[in-house]
């Protein structure tokens, strides 16, 4: 293939890393801001925007990765278009998360050791603690935060969601 | 409205004529907790209504004037009640509304707006004698509490002037313009101030040390890299009272004579961030924060760091490391970052609730600050009280209350699996979060505060204290924190690394029903190996969940071990599958769907399980139509 065309649609790729790289002045002690404002353009950190940002701010690709694999918030797999962050601290713990966890899986059919439904639609992480332990069990779709959720409330929480991108669509 | 060169008497007394030229201010708690539960919905609501009425209303203090009788609609960081949330606020009647919605909006302001009358059925009902309670000088919850931190939360956090109208940058502007650093560190060690992260370190000692560290450059770090699980009171101040933060990291910088500073958040906590950016900006814009601090000529900045999700990074060398954009790592101590910290450079690293004390300390004096606490933990503690109470969340209390005071007349008292007040239910306290232990009824009555906790093998920790009913399994919750704390350890050190996995490993054969008695003396000598020879104080604090409650509650791991059997009814795997004669009707049903034919009996006579032969698949239970199979 030609080489020049090659280029060109890396360097359109790129475009929304470049723009967070300027606007870090390709700073390398600022690399975990730019990886986070990276993944937010591109939702996920692949392994060309990882080796571009290395080379853009003159560091090993390895310390790159390192970094990124380092941190949770980063991630080098696609993620679905919805988020839900299900809480798994102390209180959330303690009044029952592990069973929504088991809902949520259920009603997306997600098995063990996979985090994305079939469909690319949702994602579920669970996190050590989101801050809301007065409202435990807690979990957040996308930035939509409910608390005192109950197993059997899952189901209308997703479909509300599916809802609300229907009306989006039309 | 505050300008460029800025007076803060001045600007106080401005912003104070302006709230008595108002006839009722309502203020809406907008906290995580009240914002999931629509406080933001009920706010627009509100506006909506006082409009329909013809009334004034003002909405941004900060920029506008007050109009003619006119009614202000505020928001607030979190009160601290988050389980009766949305709350709502109408002073000067000192009325708090509870659990309020959007509906409720056209009678608070037909009732209690136009004719000054309470909606009785909005106030905070006790779930102990059923009566009403008008607002925060009589409700259990809040009456029982010191709030010194947690004093402002009340406060718009967008308004940089309402914070200097309560006495803000008061005490930065006394340690910048009339006090050398070394009596800004005299003061905070007078004080007896510790560090409220976790060590207990005293905060003046520790500015001290930074100080004798002569270097051109120094740097402030605030940590609020809130990670513990079950904690918020940092998100909390970060959020309702950005600017207190922002304070005590001016008196830090001058204590130490440091030029720069970073405000380090979790990305968890995207309203932090938002909130402590926007103080930095307001602080800049009226020349509190910048070049010249209140006109010494001597520059501080801030800058806002958002973490990227690492436990570890609570720890002040790995935070360095995060912020210089490497894998956020433990170093080995020393050299302290007090000597050698940010970019080599001497740095001093509080968390965000000691620097948010510090403001009053400066302002009130180092024996007012003694007045509350004990002597060797002056001062009060904010805790994220959570799990099986009656009222959760933010409380802040004097060192020495008592467990009881928290847990049955602040908290309200413990709470069964439905959320009823159950007193006879309660287990134990876990406090500290993964670095903590877990407390017993037998210590109730012990006067918390740094020492006698650690005296019990518990910690304060970052102040998360999450209360147990006895449906609660103790080693459960230690294979939970174990597990928390293996995934979050860096994996620099051999002893944290390996050992976190190998107690996690041994936690998990205890509540399979795979462990012997063998198994708890392996654990508890792996905790105390890796409790002496970790690196940082992650790995070192890991085993306190373990050890904390195998001495507390070594009956529960015992009947694990010896009877496989889990007397909280937790443990799925040790759960043994019943038939209560007295529902089974003998319809045999059960006995058709087992797969390993483990059910016998006659029919319509009551049948039985052999517990030998059952894998406890959960097929009986299914099939059974009247509710006859408990235990699995």
């Amino acid at each position: 293939m030609d080489k020049a065309k090659v280029a060109a649609e890396m360097a359109d790729r790129m475009k929304g890393a470049e723009e967070v790289l300027k606007a870090n002045n390709y700073d390398k002690t600022r690399l975990v801001p730019i990886l986070q404002g990276v993944q937010e353009k591109y939702r996920w950190l692949s392994q060309d925007l990882l080796s571009y940002v290395a080379r853009a701010v003159g560091l090993p690709p390895a310390r790159v990765y390192g970094v990124a694999t380092f941190y949770a918030h980063f991630t080098l797999k696609p993620k679905g278009k919805h988020i839900i962050k299900l809480c798994d601290g102390t209180a959330c713990h303690v009044k029952g998360s592990t069973k929504l966890l088991d809902a949520i899986r259920n009603k997306l059919g997600i098995k063990e050791g996979e985090d994305t439904s079939r469909d690319g639609l949702f994602t579920v992480d669970t996190v050590s603690c989101l801050g809301a332990c007065g409202l435990a069990p807690v979990l957040v779709v996308d930035t939509e935060v409910h608390g005192q959720v109950k197993p059997d409330q899952v189901e209308a929480i997703l479909n509300a969601v599916l809802e609300k991108d229907k009306n989006v669509t039309k | 409205m505050c300008n460029k060169t800025i007076d803060i008497g001045v600007c106080a007394r401005e912003y104070n004529e302006k709230l008595s030229a108002l006839k009722k201010r309502i203020i809406i708690c907008a906290g995580t907790g009240c914002v999931a539960n629509g406080s933001l919905v009920f706010r627009d609501a509100l506006i909506k209504e006082l409009e329909k009425n013809n009334l004034n209303i003002n909405t941004n203090l900060e920029k506008e004037d007050v109009r003619k009788d006119s009614h202000y609609v505020s928001e607030s960081g979190c009160q601290g009640f988050c389980q009766m949330g949305p709350l709502v606020r109408i002073e000067p009647d000192g009325i708090l509304y509870t659990k309020v919605k959007a509906a409720d909006a056209a009678e608070i302001v037909e009732k209690t707006i136009l004719k000054g009358e309470v909606v009785e059925r909005l106030l905070y009902q006790s779930p102990i004698d059923g009566k009403h309670y008008l607002g925060d000088h009589d409700i259990p919850f809040y009456k029982r509490q010191h709030r010194i931190v947690l004093a402002n939360c009340t406060i718009e956090p967008a308004s940089i002037s309402e914070y200097i109208a309560r006495r803000g940058y008061e005490g930065a502007k006394k340690a910048w313009t009339a006090m050398q650093p070394e009596e800004v560190c005299k003061l905070l060690e007078d004080s007896g101030l510790r560090g409220r992260g976790g060590g207990g370190f005293p905060t003046g000692r520790k500015w001290r040390l930074t100080l004798a560290s002569k270097n051109d450059v120094k740097y402030i770090i605030c940590n609020g890299d809130e990670g513990d699980p079950g904690a918020f009171m940092d998100r909390s101040v970060m959020e309702g009272n950005p600017h207190s933060v922002l304070e005590g990291m001016m008196v830090a910088a001058r204590a130490v004579e440091a030029c720069e500073g970073y405000v380090y958040v979790r990305a968890e906590y995207p309203l932090a961030v938002e909130r402590v950016r926007a103080a930095i900006h307001d602080a800049e814009r009226v020349g509190i924060l910048g070049e010249d601090i209140f006109g010494t000529g001597k520059p501080f900045k801030i800058h806002v760091m958002e973490g990227a999700g690492a436990f570890v990074c609570g720890e002040e060398t790995a935070l360095i490391a995060s912020i210089e954009g490497k894998r956020g790592m433990p170093m080995p101590k020393p050299p302290f970052p007090a000597q050698h910290g940010l970019w080599g450079k001497p740095t001093v690293i509080n968390n965000v609730e000691t620097l948010a004390t510090v403001p009053y300390i400066m302002r009130e004096g180092a024996a007012k600050f003694r007045e509350l606490g004990t002597p060797n933990s002056p001062g009060t503690k904010t805790f994220a009280l959570t799990g099986h109470v009656a009222n959760t969340g933010l409380i802040e209390v004097p060192f020495g209350t008592t467990l009881n005071e928290i847990v049955n007349e602040i908290g309200g008292g413990v709470t069964d699996a439905d959320g009823h007040i159950s007193p006879d239910n309660f287990k134990s306290v876990q406090i500290g979060g993964p670095s903590g232990g877990c407390l017993t009824k037998e210590m109730l009555t012990l006067p918390l505060d740094f020492d006698s906790l650690r005296g019990v093998g518990a910690m304060v920790g970052s102040g998360g204290l999450v209360v147990m009913n006895q449906q609660t399994c103790m080693p459960a919750v230690a294979k939970f924190f174990m597990g928390f704390t293996q995934n979050e350890s860096c994996g620099k050190c051999v002893p944290c690394r390996e050992g976190t996995k190998q107690m996690l490993a041994l936690l998990k054969d205890i509540t399979n029903g795979d462990a012997t008695e063998e198994t708890l003396a392996l654990l508890e000598e792996t905790a105390k190996a890796v409790r002496l020879a970790s690196l940082c104080g992650l790995g070192k604090t890991a085993p306190n969940p373990v050890l904390s409650t195998l001495r507390h509650f070594r009956e529960e791991y015992l009947e694990h071990v010896l009877h496989k059997r889990c007397p909280a009814g937790q443990c799925a795997a040790l759960a043994m599958p019943e038939i209560l004669p007295d529902k089974c009707k003998g319809c045999s049903l059960c006995a058709k769907k087992c797969p390993v034919g483990a059910i016998t009996g006659e029919l319509k006579k009551p049948f039985k399980i052999d517990g030998s032969k059952c894998i406890k698949c959960g097929a009986c239970k299914a099939a059974c139509k009247f509710g006859a199979v408990t235990g699995i």
